[in-house]
């Protein structure tokens, strides 16, 4: 039947165009329903975009602590939403119980309160990304390093083992409890709206119509993670420990022969993805202020898909496929359908990797030899 | 013409029998109390789903984490159906159902015998005409199957209540099973094609999916009676331990009948070595997807039993944390063994859901989970190869060729184990 078809249909079928026409037709329809109602309100399509980019980042924080263990031990580190939930809470405990984020002027009095205030909430950045580092090296210690060379499927079961002592260690009573906290910023919310320029908004009044809001939430959190995804850049490219890390991943054996310790690169590199996670944990909570103990499962798992959506293993990867995240998320939560919100990150990493196969950024999988 | 039954046949059917009959008479005379009774029921549907999960990730080598996903398809669509005919007193979700799974399972075969025709035809595009395919085939049974809601009704109901609810779930067990099937050859096409890890990930997404689907199946999939994020409630509570039993034990032979034969060595050779296999002849791409299949067939039907174990279903009992138990059980049992597979289903059952909530002292009833994530650590340090290892019952080991080594001891497959070392 096929011999004699005419050659259009030949090329048609060959040049798989039935799979991408269908394609193209769907994300068509999906662009015209988002692109009208956005033409019906620009300033609200604005608005969400901003949104997606606060989220976008604080999910590229998370998928880079994915995207670094998985590639160097292969290991799907299902606990790593967990260390984000630390992370969050471990901030609120510096500022609502112990009032870290005010040392500088408890000790300095006379000090300027905006200075106290952001050298203040840096610490507390810090203290979250230390214990959540040194919580991750423990467990890394204790769970993964004797299975090394146990099956993976070893290795991942210990993970969402570890997942869950985390999440209910923390429900427990005398540890996070298993309530809803409200949290306490270390800052008070300075909001903007633009409108023919930037204009700071009073408390309690109500912006200006078609103006598009923004707070320093939204600065804090690309401020911070974009310096933190610059000194991962640094380390990974130009330290020591990062040409150790980049060689691990790519041949352990070899690396070996190298001199280089392998195990206490991993170690270093569950670190590093714990720090951070603890950052993220807490920008995430700044944006979004009620935490509690299954917090992290959720954003885990969407940072772990754009992890997978970059081309896992890879760091540009991380950051576009989370920004991506983001954007596809807020959209969709606004202008398709709320609830489908969480299922909407699948059903389009589904559909990209049906296309590409290793995601964006992905390296072609290796032939087995 | 009788063939002559072997001994270790013969003693595996009349242990199992026995052990039937006596939990049954244990349970009759109320010696064992409905608790441990649901926990035994419990572990015979995870036996189930483990199995099915077994023979895709075990013996097939492709690492799903989809198997929930089935499940839950499984016990939502059966459970539609039998509290559509107890609370509402009509068979229309078992004729509907009933008609789209055969038109859809018609419109599989027909597109699977078009399209196989045609050369060069990408995955992609034929998914995309299978899901025209599936639509219509699902549109034109619910047309259909208008006209005979009404007689079938009448026919069930002249028939004694007890008896025409059996009937009832029945059918609704096996259409359901066969849905989570029809679904997963539709899901599996494109998706099994990606490697390892990515096709975790993907099913993963698939059971999300599902999840969130069903969260909002009051409003968004449009079915009033599964209340969304609510639950389900006022299913009938049937599956009795005969069901869950027979079930299962059709199940165990179903297995060990697959992998005596060359279709179950075919599969197993896919997992060692996908180059070689395909050297040898073996269509890979179709063992996997028949694997697939076969597996969510299991998942759905066990589904379906779960769902009326209980009467109640809510979609959180099939999130992504809980994706993981088939899989647990699977590891714990040993990849690739079946003894070990139905006993760690048991277990798993007994324990966490058992001594774990009776053991726990007065006041440490959330020390659960962290008493759990413990055992399943120390399981994992201690041993990493399961709790029975290669054991196996003569009756299944006779049908198995020897476990290599990669499942035995040192990696999960020669592709990993290269990179993991």
């Amino acid at each position: 039947m096929t011999t004699s078809s005419s050659s259009l249909t030949q090329k048609v079928i060959q040049g798989r165009w039935i799979g991408k026409i269908m394609l193209i037709l769907a994300s068509v329809g999906v662009v015209w329903v988002i692109g009208n109602k956005a033409a019906e309100n620009p300033t609200l399509f604005v608005q969400q975009i901003i949104n997606g980019l606060q989220l976008g980042f604080v999910y590229a924080l998370i998928a880079l602590g994915y995207t670094m263990v998985y590639g160097i031990v292969r290991l799907i580190n299902f606990a790593h939403g967990d260390v984000f939930m630390v992370g969050a809470f471990v901030s609120y405990y510096c500022v609502a119980k112990f009032g870290l984020h005010n040392w500088l002027s408890a000790t300095f009095p006379g000090i300027n309160p905006g200075l106290s205030i952001l050298v203040g909430t840096i610490s507390v950045i810090l203290v979250a990304m230390i214990i959540c580092a040194i919580m991750a090296i423990t467990i890394e210690r204790i769970a993964y390093k004797p299975l090394r060379n146990a099956p993976r499927i070893s290795a991942l079961i210990t993970a969402v083992g570890i997942s869950f002592f985390l999440e209910y260690f923390g429900a427990l009573d005398f540890v996070f409890s298993p309530n809803f906290i409200t949290y306490k910023r270390p800052f008070e919310v300075v909001t903007y709206y633009i409108k023919s320029g930037i204009f700071q908004l009073e408390k309690g009044v109500a912006p200006p119509s078609g103006s598009i809001i923004f707070s320093n939430i939204f600065i804090i959190i690309v401020v911070v993670s974009l310096g933190l995804l610059f000194l991962l850049q640094f380390i990974v490219q130009r330290t020591k420990i990062g040409k150790a890390m980049r060689s691990s991943a790519y041949d352990k054996p070899t690396s070996r022969l190298m001199g280089i310790n392998v195990d206490s690169i991993i170690t270093i590199t569950f670190g590093i993805g714990a720090a951070l996670a603890g950052a993220a944990g807490m920008l995430y909570a700044i944006a979004f202020p009620s935490i509690y103990f299954l917090m992290g499962v959720t954003p885990g798992l969407k940072a772990f898909v754009a992890a997978v959506l970059g081309g896992i293993g890879s760091i540009p990867g991380a950051l576009v496929g989370a920004l991506i995240m983001g954007q596809a998320e807020t959209l969709t939560a606004a202008y398709i359908s709320t609830p489908m919100r969480d299922a909407i990150a699948f059903t389009l990493l589904i559909l990209v990797l049906m296309i590409r196969p290793t995601g964006i950024f992905g390296e072609p999988e290796r032939e087995k030899a | 013409m009788m063939k002559k039954l072997d001994r270790s046949t013969v003693g595996f059917w009349t242990v199992a029998i026995l052990f039937v009959v006596l939990v049954q008479v244990l349970i009759s005379t109320g010696i064992l109390s409905n608790f441990w009774s649901t926990l035994l029921k419990l572990g015979a549907v995870m036996a189930i789903v483990s199995l099915g999960l077994n023979l895709i990730y075990g013996f097939n080598g492709q690492f799903s984490l989809g198997q929930f996903g089935f499940y839950a398809i499984g016990a939502y669509a059966s459970a539609d159906v039998t509290y559509r005919w107890v609370q509402l007193h009509t068979a229309n979700g078992l004729v509907v159902l009933t008609m789209a799974v055969t038109l859809v399972g018609l419109a599989l075969l027909l597109f699977s015998n078009l399209l196989g025709r045609i050369r060069g035809l990408d995955t992609l595009s034929s998914f995309g005409l299978y899901l025209i395919g599936v639509i219509a085939a699902a549109y034109a049974a619910i047309k259909l199957s208008q006209p005979l809601i009404a007689p079938v009704t009448n026919l069930l109901a002249s028939m004694p209540e007890n008896v025409a609810l059996n009937v009832v779930f029945f059918i609704a067990v096996l259409i359901s099973g066969i849905l989570a099937a029809e679904i997963s050859y539709l899901f599996g096409l494109p998706v099994l094609t990606l490697g390892s890890d990515y096709f975790g990930i993907a099913t993963l997404g698939f059971t999300i999916i599902v999840k969130v689907l069903l969260d909002n199946s009051d409003t968004i999939m449009g079915f009033e009676e599964m209340k969304g994020a609510r639950g389900m409630v006022g299913i009938p509570k049937v599956t009795t331990w005969i069901w869950v039993a027979v079930a299962l034990l059709i199940v165990i032979a179903i297995v060990r009948n697959l992998l005596h034969s060359s279709h179950g060595r075919a599969l197993i050779s896919v997992r060692e070595d996908e180059i070689a296999a395909k050297a040898m002849g073996i269509d890979v791409a179709q063992q996997k997807i028949f694997t697939f299949v076969l597996g969510s067939l299991f998942a759905g039907i066990a589904g379906a039993l779960y769902a009326h174990i209980n009467g109640f279903l809510h979609p959180n009992t099939f999130n992504f944390i809980k994706a993981f138990d088939p899989m647990i059980v699977v590891v714990f049992g040993g990849l690739g063994g079946v003894t070990g597979n139905v006993f760690a289903a048991f277990a798993w059952a007994l324990i966490l859901e058992g001594f774990l909530r009776i053991w726990l002292p007065q006041g440490f009833e959330t020390w659960r989970f962290v008493v759990y994530p413990i055992l399943l650590l120390l399981m994992m340090l201690l041993r990493p190869s399961g709790i029975f290892g290669s054991f196996e019952v003569p009756f299944i080991k006779r049908a198995l060729p020897p476990l290599p080594a990669s499942l035995t001891g040192e990696s999960t497959n020669a592709q990993n184990g290269a990179k993991g070392g």
